[in-house]
């Protein structure tokens, strides 16, 4: 890599009237929609000190939803993990028809809505009037209103995230390593732990880091096939949602409390995010 | 014989890459797979190695048929162009990779890892990482993981191609001392016509996916069996309906049994040779005669000068096709 470290050059710019206009039109658009709107949550957070804070995010209930949650992320990092590493290997490996099709297709979660995914889920899961579902049901597998069918909600929404991360990385580091790993008497399965996953891993951590928090946060889809029942499938987004939809005040500091630790962990995962992005350049 | 090739053909899509190949390169040897980029050596060397597969035809190794063996377990070792470092392990792991995926004892990968650094002047680099080397020190790398293996055959396709002329030229010394001392049965792919002459006990020169000659740098030189071998080797001139080599012409300045008379249209003086273009009136382009600096001081040549020209007795010459056709 470091014969392609770029130069140090310094462009000339003229200094612009529109400079400073810009800058401010800027800071005030991210203070507006973002910076200020995240500050009141804190605040509102807090508003009744740290002790209600902290009773708040002791209830049962909570502890339930953020347990249900992680395990949700967890799940889908872990399926999301296997897959998009086969996926983005598939895909920038091998010459198949409908490649480019498929390279597609796996932007859809992004463009569709969550509602729609989960819907979508229903349509097919659902244990009473599902295309699949009372197969599943009859095996004794209940889907939706159920872990299973959250996990899949999480998974599809979250799906593209490790294999846009980990499909430029193998475009660059093309396939002679594996090629002399092979030569040099390596199995497949050597090549692939010992070569490829070691090229890969930075930006599969990212999209694993991705993957987590867009996890954490998910709402929509799981929101349509839960049921969002507390102390079953009421996740922490669920629980937010809920409680700020109560009356009283220890409802509210509760939705608050529960907003401010999903945002506190988007923070670290941007944190962690930013923190690996130089090494990935530095490799 | 080390590697047989047998009634290969391969091609991609529309575009045969190679027709009908057959060769046998023997034990032992240092040879060049020589022609121009996109002629198909670079197909036939991955196909001997397993990297390719072949459309038909089969390839032995060592008297073992390798042709539906995968290339993990055909025991040679390949290098390539741009190194293939395996840019996360260390130089020693590099080199070591082969044996450790093959589960040999820790203490014999340890001690043939530093045999095989100290064969290629590396040893002192041994913690270092791929990228904290230069390109001639990381194909040093590269040919030491290669032959860590004990390969049956060493192959290396372009190995000097991406390097600067100064570390090419050591490079490929260096190559044809440890291959004098290693001993190993050595294939190389190369376009450099001067590289393949100076390094190769043998050559194979291959255009258009088609083997055009094989034989010693001496055979190919001396008695080229074709327009294409002649030019590709080196300089090529034409007279009277042949090529012949620039330097294989004697140019006086007075008529003798033979030659052909012209008139100097151009001197070019580059270092100790002196190139010269002659017009003749029955060449439509002019001859090019090369000569020492001396040797043109000495016969008084400059621009302008009348002089006679004929291939020296024992010249290699290969009757031009086309000319001979227009000429009729």
């Amino acid at each position: 890599m470091a014969d392609r470290t770029p130069g140090r050059v310094r462009t000339v710019r003229q200094p612009s009237a529109l400079r400073w206009p810009l800058r401010i039109a800027v800071v005030v658009y991210l203070v507006l929609l973002v910076v200020w709107p995240v500050a009141i949550v804190a605040v509102k957070t807090f508003e009744r000190g740290t002790g209600a804070v902290l009773h708040a995010l002791a209830q049962p209930e909570v502890v339930f939803a953020f347990e249900l949650s992680a395990a949700n992320a967890v799940w889908a990092v872990v399926i999301n993990t296997v897959f998009g590493v086969g996926i983005s290997l598939l895909l920038v490996r091998y010459e198949f028809p409908g490649r480019r099709a498929l390279s597609a297709l796996i932007d859809l979660p992004l463009s569709v809505s969550p509602v729609v995914v989960g819907l979508a889920l229903l349509l097919v899961y659902s244990g009473r009037t599902g295309w699949f579902g009372p197969v599943l049901e009859g095996l004794g597998l209940q889907v939706i209103y159920a872990q299973p069918g959250m996990i899949m909600a999480t998974a599809f929404v979250s799906l593209p995230l490790v294999i846009r991360e980990v499909v430029p990385v193998l475009h660059e580091i093309g396939t002679e390593q594996e090629q002399a790993a092979t030569s040099l008497g390596a199995s497949p399965l050597q090549t692939f732990l010992r070569i490829t996953l070691p090229a890969i891993r930075w930006a599969l951590l990212y999209g694993v880091v991705l993957t987590l928090a867009r996890s954490l946060g998910e709402f929509g889809a799981v929101n349509v096939v839960s049921g969002g029942v507390a102390m079953r499938t009421q996740t922490a987004t669920l629980l937010v949602q809920e409680r700020y939809n109560q009356f009283g005040a220890d409802s509210t500091t509760a939705a608050y409390a529960a907003s401010f630790v999903l945002a506190l962990l988007a923070i670290v995962a941007l944190v962690v995010v930013s923190s690996l992005r130089p090494k990935e350049h530095d490799r | 014989m080390s590697i047989r090739v047998s009634g290969v053909n391969k091609s991609f899509g529309d575009f045969a890459a190679l027709t009908d190949i057959d060769l046998d390169l023997p034990s032992g040897q240092l040879t060049a797979l020589l022609g121009p980029s996109g002629g198909g050596k670079s197909t036939l060397l991955r196909i001997i190695a397993g990297l390719e597969l072949g459309d038909t035809g089969t390839v032995e190794i060592e008297g073992v048929d390798a042709t539906r063996l995968p290339a993990r377990k055909r025991n040679v070792g390949f290098v390539f162009q741009h190194y293939a470092a395996f840019r996360h392990m260390s130089v020693a792991d590099n080199v070591g990779f082969g044996l450790r995926v093959r589960k040999r004892p820790k203490a014999e990968v340890r001690a043939r890892t530093q045999e095989m650094l100290e064969l290629v002047h590396l040893a002192q680099f041994a913690d270092r990482l791929p990228a904290q080397l230069s390109g001639g020190q990381r194909q040093r790398m590269a040919l030491a993981r290669a032959l860590a293996i004990e390969p049956s055959v060493l192959l290396l396709d372009e190995p000097f191609g991406a390097l600067d002329a100064k570390v090419r030229k050591e490079l490929r010394d260096w190559l044809r001392r440890l291959h004098d001392e290693v001993h190993v049965t050595t294939v190389f792919v190369t376009h450099d016509q001067e590289e393949a002459l100076e390094v190769a006990d043998r050559i194979v020169v291959i255009n258009d996916g088609r083997v055009e000659q094989e034989g010693t740098p001496d055979e190919l030189y001396d008695a080229p069996a074709g327009e294409f071998v002649m030019g590709f080797l080196g300089p090529v001139t034409t007279l009277a309906g042949h090529l012949v080599r620039p330097h294989d012409l004697e140019v006086e300045t007075h008529t003798f049994p033979g030659a052909v008379a012209g008139e100097v249209a151009r001197l070019t003086r580059v270092g100790f040779e002196v190139r010269l273009e002659v017009a003749v009136p029955e060449e439509p382009a002019p001859v090019l005669v090369t000569l020492t600096r001396a040797d043109a001081a000495r016969k008084e040549l400059a621009e302008g000068t009348r002089v006679w020209v004929l291939p020296v007795p024992g010249a290699s010459r290969v009757p031009v096709a086309g000319l001979a056709a227009a000429r009729r």
